[in-house]
């Protein structure tokens, strides 16, 4: 029989800014996303003040300055150093792990039915918060589905103790009042389409969709939810994905701090991101045969001259080469570039993608693995793995963006790098 | 048990590992396919400056006479480090800690898997600053010393909170030259 639970960091992102900055303890502190936008993290003061997530920095000034709340700019060098170090410690309560995001895992609990799993579940916790600093939150249950249910349960106090829940011990009395209370949206998987239509059916609350009879929902929804519906019931459908399957598209995009104008600015960026892609792609041993190139302005500034446009194009042959996508990449700017409109994002989609082996060599190219491109990417990914992303590019690209995203209010790399390392006081 | 045979033949360095960090986790008798992944976590991070381990050249002709004399090469990592999951740096700023031996400009290697006791140096968060101390904690009395007599030591009352953040296991400075 199956075991999971899910390991969930509470507050990931705010947390991790609490941990090196004293001055943040016990304030209400949020995190934005990319150029500094909206709320994508808040700190429980903060959500004790209701701040809604998502919900842009800009039109929350007054109740900032009111409360004193603390706006940072997302700083992913720390959460992923930091995201690293807790699965390493999970690591050392199960063989098995899926990493599902930067804050959740997934750990197989097969076998460690004779255990008492509550205590496990603290003792998981404890060695997180002791070793990394982190807190968080344990669900276990038959299924991954039951796990994630856990989690919420766990991480809101509605049920186990000391942010562990086990539903495996729970009396079933005691189950079915508690998932009769808490909305069907919260299940993993059902999103806001799916709540509606449940909703309409009736079926609103968690125990309502267990009840529910899986191939009816089958005929009106997919077999996808059937399975949900399953795994409420504990039946296991879901395995773990300890290893994350090749990416079968790569697509790198980001918003630009300011406004780009010309067409040197985008294809600086799109030489940019193709770049980026294309490291991507390598680093998988793939390669790719087909990239598509979007161009978008301000949308949320209806004021301003709209246009966003995007172009597919597929290569006469596979290639991780970043001179060739950056050139197929330019040219595919060009189809769709127009003048006078103010851009705020672009994007480079890589897709059609092969590992390297499975793709068929051309009548007149050398065998993929031997050719003088192979050597050049692979000595330019060295170069860039040791002296830092951008030491040697392709002169598209050029070392100054002006149109970089927007950290202002990002905290030092405290894990990372030499010179941004939290100093200590003696005195 | 199936499992502890498995095992026995990876020798002694398994049991030192699991004992090193004090695991409560079963084992539930894996596979031998599923020993590593368990196991290496205790350094997930191989070490970034590995000496030139290979320096003795093949030859065709006569053996290399040192070539069983070889050992491991040296890593700074493992010196200073002993639970590389736990462990941040940080340096410092200031006088107080000289007694101990810990100067201006030091990088303190701190572990946060190690329980703070009376008598440990400790990166502590008081008042909204960081400090390193060390850290007293006698019949009652919470206090951080200072390691240098024109510093006071600062008594923990009721209404200051502490946070010990982890204990100092030791440090490193480079010099320009």
């Amino acid at each position: 029989m199956p075991i999971f639970a899910l390991y969930d960091i509470n507050n990931c992102y705010a947390s991790a800014e609490k941990l090196f900055s004293p001055k943040l303890k016990d304030r209400p502190v949020v995190v934005l996303s990319s150029n500094d936008g909206c709320v994508v993290a808040r700190s429980a003061e903060a959500k004790a003040l209701k701040v809604p997530m998502g919900i842009p920095w800009f039109k929350m000034l007054d109740l900032a300055r009111q409360h004193g709340i603390v706006a940072l700019s997302s700083n992913y060098e720390l959460y992923g150093d930091l995201s690293n170090r807790v699965v390493s410690v999970l690591r050392q309560f199960t063989p098995h792990l899926e990493v599902y995001s930067i804050d959740e895992s997934f750990l197989s609990l097969d076998g460690f039915s004779h255990l008492d799993l509550e205590d496990y579940g603290r003792a998981i916790r404890e060695q997180v918060l002791q070793w990394v600093g982190l807190p968080g939150c344990v669900g276990i249950g038959l299924s991954k589905t039951q796990a994630k249910l856990a989690n919420f349960l766990a991480k809101k106090g509605l049920a186990g103790s000391d942010g562990v829940c086990n539903l495996l011990s729970m009396p079933s009395s005691l189950l079915d009042d508690l998932l009769g209370r808490i909305e069907v949206a919260e299940v993993w998987g059902v999103g806001r389409k799916i709540d509606a239509q449940l909703q309409s059916m009736g079926i609103t609350t968690v125990k309502d969709l267990r009840d529910a009879d899986p191939s009816m929902i089958r005929q009106r929804f997919s077999v996808v939810l059937e399975r949900t519906v399953r795994e409420l019931n504990g039946v296991s459908c879901l395995e773990l994905e300890e290893f994350a399957p090749d990416k079968k598209q790569i697509m790198v995009s980001r918003s630009f701090g300011q406004y780009a104008y010309s067409f040197s600015e985008l294809s600086d960026a799109v030489a940019t991101y193709t770049s980026r892609a294309a490291e991507k792609l390598r680093s998988q041993d793939s390669m790719a045969t087909a990239l598509l190139v979007f161009i978008e302005t301000n949308y949320f500034r209806q004021d301003e001259p709209q246009y966003h446009n995007s172009f597919r194009l597929t290569f006469p042959e596979a290639t991780s080469d970043t001179r060739e996508l950056v050139q197929y990449a330019l040219e595919a700017l060009r189809r769709i570039y127009r003048r006078g409109y103010g851009f705020k994002k672009c994007g480079v989609m890589l897709t059609e993608i092969r590992p390297k082996e499975a793709v068929q060599a051309s009548l007149f190219s050398p065998a993929p693995g031997e050719s003088r491109s192979d050597k050049i990417m692979s000595l330019m990914d060295d170069i860039n793995g040791k002296w830092g992303r951008g030491a040697i590019r392709v002169a598209a690209v050029s070392a100054e963006h002006p149109w970089a995203m927007r950290r202002e209010r990002k905290s030092p790399n405290y894990t990372t790098r030499w010179d941004e390392l939290p100093v200590v006081l003696a005195k | 048990m199936s499992g502890m045979d498995d095992l026995k033949g990876f020798g002694l360095k398994i049991l030192v590992i699991h004992t090193a960090f004090k695991l409560t986790m079963p084992r539930p008798s894996p596979g031998p396919a599923d020993l590593p992944d368990g196991l290496l976590t205790a350094r997930p991070v191989p070490p970034a400056l590995p000496l030139p381990f290979d320096t003795v050249k093949v030859s065709a002709g006569f053996p290399s006479p040192a070539a069983d004399y070889e050992e491991k090469t040296l890593d700074i990592n493992e010196y200073l480090i002993r639970n590389p999951v736990s462990t941040f740096f940080f340096p410092v700023q200031g006088e107080s800690m000289q007694g101990a031996e810990i100067f201006d400009g030091d990088v303190l290697v701190v572990d946060r898997s190690i329980k703070a006791r009376h008598g440990h140096i400790v990166v502590a968060f008081v008042n909204g600053e960081r400090l390193v101390k060390r850290l007293h904690h006698r019949n009652g009395r919470v206090a951080l010393l200072a390691e240098n007599p024109i510093y006071k030591p600062l008594e923990i009352h009721e209404g200051l909170e502490l946070t010990v953040w982890g204990v100092v296991i030791g440090k490193f400075k480079r010099f320009a030259v």
